[in-house]
């Protein structure tokens, strides 16, 4: 079983970058047709829409962080990368949350955006408050994002 | 289809949505004084090609508007199959009265439905069913006989009518969409209730309504027959216990209460998918409140036209998508 603690570790950093990824690509996929739609129409609506569009792009940013933070904290860019099982599992855990919610917040907030994208199609003055929908999402991926780097740093100094 | 791949039409509809008649704009229309001020207002929202056009013209472009529009949104229209199919089993249904009088009648075919015009009077002419459709075949011949043996041009309606109703029925149930399935099912409804309340009213018998009358969820047909049998009243009594008691307000008051009540029901059934961003729904209840406000402006137009009053006029006008 030795050895298989890094191997535990950078799949929990790579999960985290890839599906929190995921999300946000299919995500601002989404919410990128419909601001084609309303532009195509109308491009004076092109800053607004666009906005509304890049926010469920943020969960792919954050999961790059905890994989960036997590490489860091295992020794795979520079310094040493032994490391246990048990300590390894706990890198791969912390990396969870970052990845799960990551995933599902950044397909939700698209479809908020597409509502939102909608909204302002129809009501371009109201596009403050169509931005807040969709952004109420993001708390959520912001919760796991912290919860992900509070896990990852404390158990850097765990001597196990 | 993913209902994914409907983003970006939807959204295309949603910019377009803003350019549907709201009621303000009927008031507008109401309050002018002639015919020529309606068509100006109309030429100003948009309608027509601004080039002088006849009423009929404007609302037969609008309507190639919409349609272009989806065309342009969708690559396979089969999906809307289930608002042309009554157009066909018109054509159907003039192909063979054509027929039977031996007389060519100018334009009493209707364009854009699922099946050519021409193809269907061929079809006729040739007593030839099998270049029809599936659907189209075993009513058509069957319509056929009746008309061309006995001459009966009602009941050869009556059996195409059914026939139409049918099919939209069964193809709105395999297209497993929500909303086309609530289409069909209102369609049905408003349909067998205009036969019903006709029928009672001409006094006709068991076969006449056991033929007329679909299956449909919300309406009996059982109980639907027998009320019919026993007159008006007993339809009254009977839709006073299902979920279309209102309707029996707009049947006291007059028929065309009545009709109007059928399309506020579509339409008010459909404005939910107002919020709707994903599906092929919003295209199809595009295309339902394009054509419903085409109706009412046609309605509007020819009450200026006849000079009718304004209240007299108001009160045939249809609910609004918007």
């Amino acid at each position: 079983m030795e050895g298989l603690g890094i191997v535990f570790a950078l799949a929990g950093a790579i999960l985290a970058a890839l599906v929190a990824g995921i999300g946000s690509a299919v995500g601002v996929g989404m919410a990128g047709e419909a601001a084609a739609g309303v532009v195509t129409d109308d491009p004076s609506k092109f800053s607004k829409v666009l906005i509304l569009q890049l926010l469920p792009g943020t969960q792919g940013i954050y999961g790059l962080l905890i994989a960036f933070i997590t490489l860091t904290q295992i020794g795979v860019l520079g310094g040493s990368s032994d490391m246990s099982l048990e300590k390894g599992l706990l890198y791969f855990a912390a990396c969870m949350p970052m990845a799960v919610v990551g995933y599902f917040s950044a397909v939700r907030q698209a479809k908020a955006s597409l509502a939102s994208i909608s909204l302002v199609s129809k009501k371009p003055d109201q596009f403050g408050k169509a931005m807040i929908f969709p952004a109420m999402v993001e708390t959520y991926a912001i919760l796991a994002l912290l919860i992900s780097i509070l896990a990852i740093m404390g158990i850097t100094p765990l001597a196990i | 289809m993913s209902q994914e791949q409907y983003i970006y039409a939807v959204a295309r509809v949603r910019s377009k949505e803003l350019a549907l008649l709201d009621k303000s704009v009927l008031e507008q229309l109401l309050s002018c004084k002639t015919y020529e001020d309606c068509l100006k207002i109309l030429s100003d929202k948009g309608w027509g090609d601004h080039n002088g056009e006849s009423a009929e013209e404007i609302l037969s472009q609008e309507r190639e508007k919409t349609w272009s529009f989806i065309r342009e949104l969708v690559s396979d229209m089969s999906v809307f199959d289930t608002f042309l199919y009554e157009k066909d089993f018109h054509n159907l249904k003039a192909a063979i009265k054509q027929v039977y009088i031996r007389n060519e009648v100018p334009n009493i075919f209707i364009n854009d439905g699922t099946v050519d015009a021409n193809q269907i009077y061929e079809a006729v002419k040739n007593h030839d069913f099998s270049i029809l459709p599936e659907h189209m075949q075993v009513p058509a011949e069957e319509a056929y006989q009746v008309q061309m043996r006995n001459g009966d041009g009602q009941l050869c309606d009556v059996i195409l009518d059914r026939a139409a109703l049918d099919t939209i029925y069964k193809m709105a149930a395999a297209s497993e969409n929500e909303l086309l399935m609530e289409y069909a099912e209102l369609r049905i409804v408003t349909a067998n209730l205009n036969s019903s309340i006709r029928g009672a009213k001409t006094g006709k018998r068991i076969e006449f309504f056991e033929m007329a009358l679909a299956q449909c969820k919300t309406l009996s047909k059982k109980e639907l027959v027998r009320a019919s049998l026993m007159g008006v009243e007993a339809i009254y009594d009977y839709l006073e216990t299902t979920v279309y008691d209102d309707a029996v307000n707009a049947l006291k008051e007059s028929f065309s209460s009545f009709e109007r009540w059928c399309d506020n029901l579509i339409i008010n059934r459909i404005k939910p998918q107002k919020f709707n961003t994903t599906s092929v729904s919003p295209l199809a209840a595009y295309i339902l409140a394009r054509e419903n406000e085409i109706k009412t402006v046609r309605i509007l137009l020819s009450g200026k036209l006849n000079d009718l009053p304004e209240n007299s006029i108001r009160e045939r006008l249809r609910d609004m998508y918007v």
